[in-house]
């Protein structure tokens, strides 16, 4: 469809049109969908579609590190897992208050992520992998240990968190919107970061870490802030998920919600930024469906995702790219 | 008391350490050898785990039970190799760990449909029950004193193969680089397929040596495969040494750490909290430790020569 050339491609492997349309198409038919329930859609898609939308923002943040930034982080979950955590506890302590918490919880994921990423980032490749994941289990272990808070059992929330008293998530098409938005604005941040001088040399240390810390960057600092923006853009999403919830545990943060994050990622096409969003709706849409076919559904689904790795590269959006005929690079 | 306790959590924290060993041993190969990250692992310590549930009932022999046990671990992974990480060596990690993230999915879920989901457990060999007097008032199972054996056994073998044969040679030149040992004429697919088979052979052996004293359950073999990541990392990958040291730094950390943090607590602290912070305290412990000698020392403690 598209008149680029091969070597235009190259000079700008980025596609511009449709990266600039796709995700422009695929919030305006998010912001449909409850209309489609009005007309007579379950209202089940709404509430399925809130909880993909939620998982879409954590999964845009992973993108940002292991897309943009080539940096596989298998323990991403655990920044969800405070998010919601945060929520929880100041939920039970009777503190509702949005801009309370929300400050909160984005403080603690900042300092979280600061620290872990600190000691991570000193390492590359699998061992970076490993850390990631093994900080991971370590917030998991806390969580189950925190037995004032329902420790292993898990969290149950009476209340909803508010704004400034106003129960802005007591309405399911409210909420909806409100989980549309925030995608919205963490998906024009995500775009806005990766297309700054600090995207720019984030991606180019993907490619070349040394030539880049050659040109006088320090790669270490701003992969750093990377890992932090995108642990905060989790906690927001974890918070988020508890208040749809109203329920909170350490499978949160367990380390296959991590490797779920990934294949959401990738099974959209990794670093496109849209692609994780598009990922995150397929996998949700796709465990719903599964889940409610056969208990099984793991077993179903683990062969799927090894099928997938093993004959497409690039996700979907690689898919789309190798359906137009055209080369990948 | 407090002596004879510290003997035995001591001993405890160096079966538990052993067994680790085992499982990370065979994952520090393949990495250090073949750049690849299988996450699968643990679930081949969780199938020689079953299939001795399997045959040891189906024999009535301990021994012959772990010996089929063994086979048959060793060709479900030789299958896998063939059918999947074949095709994954040239990848990126993060497809390594895609692909055996999902083959997690499948194995947990294909062993709750074929086992169930209830814990399992092997009777311990006749021969092998009793305990062991090591002093006045303290028993020490003698089945935990066989494994403790067995998996000093299998270390001192494999540190003589790795040292002191051809095969362990080129392990090691292909930890170090493997694209220079194959320059050199070595058909490093077959050299792959060799250390796949022999880590797969080891998860499945200590799967199989834990089930008599850990309950047999789906899952079973993730938590292990992350603690066999903290003592990869802790002691540098690739290197069979930094496992080994690492392995019981993490088993004996853990252990200890579970059985009297609350008691050093105590002294400075009241009870109650000391139990809260305790039980957080010791069950991120060995994740403290890793993210200190990482600190210090990012390549591990004992990393394997060659690799920059």
């Amino acid at each position: 469809m598209s008149a680029v050339t091969t070597s235009a491609a190259i000079a700008r492997p980025a596609l511009p049109a449709a990266r600039r349309l796709a995700p422009l198409v695929i919030l305006g038919l998010l912001a449909l969908l409850p209309l489609a329930t009005a007309l007579g859609l379950p209202a089940h898609w709404l509430t399925l579609v809130t909880r993909a939308m939620i998982f879409a923002v954590a999964a845009l943040s992973l993108d940002l590190i292991l897309g943009v930034g080539g940096l596989v982080s298998f323990g991403h979950a655990a920044f969800i897992g405070i998010g919601a955590y945060g929520a929880g506890i100041l939920i039970t302590e009777g503190q509702t208050e949005l801009l309370v918490a929300l400050p909160a919880i984005l403080l603690v994921c900042a300092a979280f992520a600061a620290v872990t990423g600190y000691v991570s980032l000193r390492t590359r490749g699998v061992a970076f992998i490993m850390i990631t994941l093994a900080f991971g289990q370590m917030a998991f272990y806390f969580a189950q240990a925190l037995s004032a808070y329902g420790g292993d059992d898990g969290l149950t929330l009476y209340e909803k968190s508010t704004l400034l008293g106003r129960e802005i998530f007591a309405n399911r098409t409210g909420f909806y919107y409100i989980a549309l938005g925030t995608l919205a604005f963490c998906y024009w941040l995500a775009r806005r970061l990766v297309a700054s001088r600090f995207g720019r040399v984030l991606r180019a240390a993907r490619e070349n870490a040394v030539r880049v810390t050659v040109t006088g960057y320090d790669v270490d600092h701003v992969r750093l802030g990377a890992y932090v923006i995108s642990g905060m853009m989790a906690g927001l999403s974890g918070f988020l998920l508890a208040n749809q919830t109203d329920f909170v545990s350490p499978a949160f943060m367990s380390w296959q919600r991590s490797g779920e994050l990934i294949f959401m990622v990738v099974l959209g096409g990794v670093g496109s930024l849209h692609g994780a969003i598009v990922g995150a709706l397929a996998f949700l849409i796709a465990e719903d469906v599964l889940s409610a076919w056969t208990q099984n559904w793991k077993a179903i689904f683990g062969p799927l995702i090894v099928l997938f790795v093993l004959f497409t590269q690039g996700g979907i959006a690689g898919l789309m790219t190798k359906l137009r005929g055209r080369r990948d690079g | 008391m407090t002596t004879s306790l510290l003997i035995v959590q001591l001993l405890n924290g160096l079966q538990f350490g052993i067994l680790l060993f085992l499982v990370a041993a065979g994952l520090t190969l393949v990495f250090g050898v073949m750049d690849f990250i299988n996450l699968a692992h643990g679930v081949q310590y969780m199938l020689g785990a079953y299939l001795a549930v399997t045959f040891v009932g189906l024999t009535g022999s301990f021994m012959l039970g772990l010996a089929l046990a063994l086979a048959a671990a060793l060709l479900l992974g030789l299958v896998l190799e063939f059918l999947v990480f074949r095709h994954l060596y040239e990848r990126e990690h993060l497809d390594q760990v895609l692909a055996t993230f999902g083959l997690i999915l499948l194995f947990n879920q294909a062993v709750k449909m074929i086992w169930g989901a209830a814990p399992l457990s092997v009777p311990v060999p006749e021969f092998l029950s009793g305990n062991v007097r090591l002093m006045d008032g303290i028993l020490y199972p003698v089945y935990r004193f066989a494994l403790i054996g067995a998996g000093l056994g299998v270390g001192a073998l494999l540190w003589f193969v790795v040292e002191k044969t051809r095969t362990g040679m080129l392990l090691r030149a292909g930890a170090s680089n493997a694209p220079m040992v194959s320059a050199l004429g070595i058909d490093i697919r077959k050299l792959f397929m060799i250390v796949f088979a022999f880590g797969t052979m080891l998860a499945g052996f200590a799967g199989a040596m834990a089930a008599p004293i850990l309950s047999v359950e789906p899952g079973m073999g993730d938590t292990v495969l992350i603690l066999a990541f903290v003592v990869i990392v802790v002691g540098g990958i690739g290197s069979i040494r930094g496992a080994f040291v690492g392995a019981l730094i993490v088993g004996l950390v853990d252990t200890l750490g579970r059985s009297f943090m609350n008691d050093l607590l105590r002294l400075f602290m009241a009870p109650a909290s000391a139990r809260a912070t305790g039980a957080a305290l010791s069950s991120m412990l060995i994740y403290l430790v890793m993210a200190a000698v990482l600190f210090v020392r990012p390549e591990g403690l004992l990393p394997a020569k060659g690799r920059s």
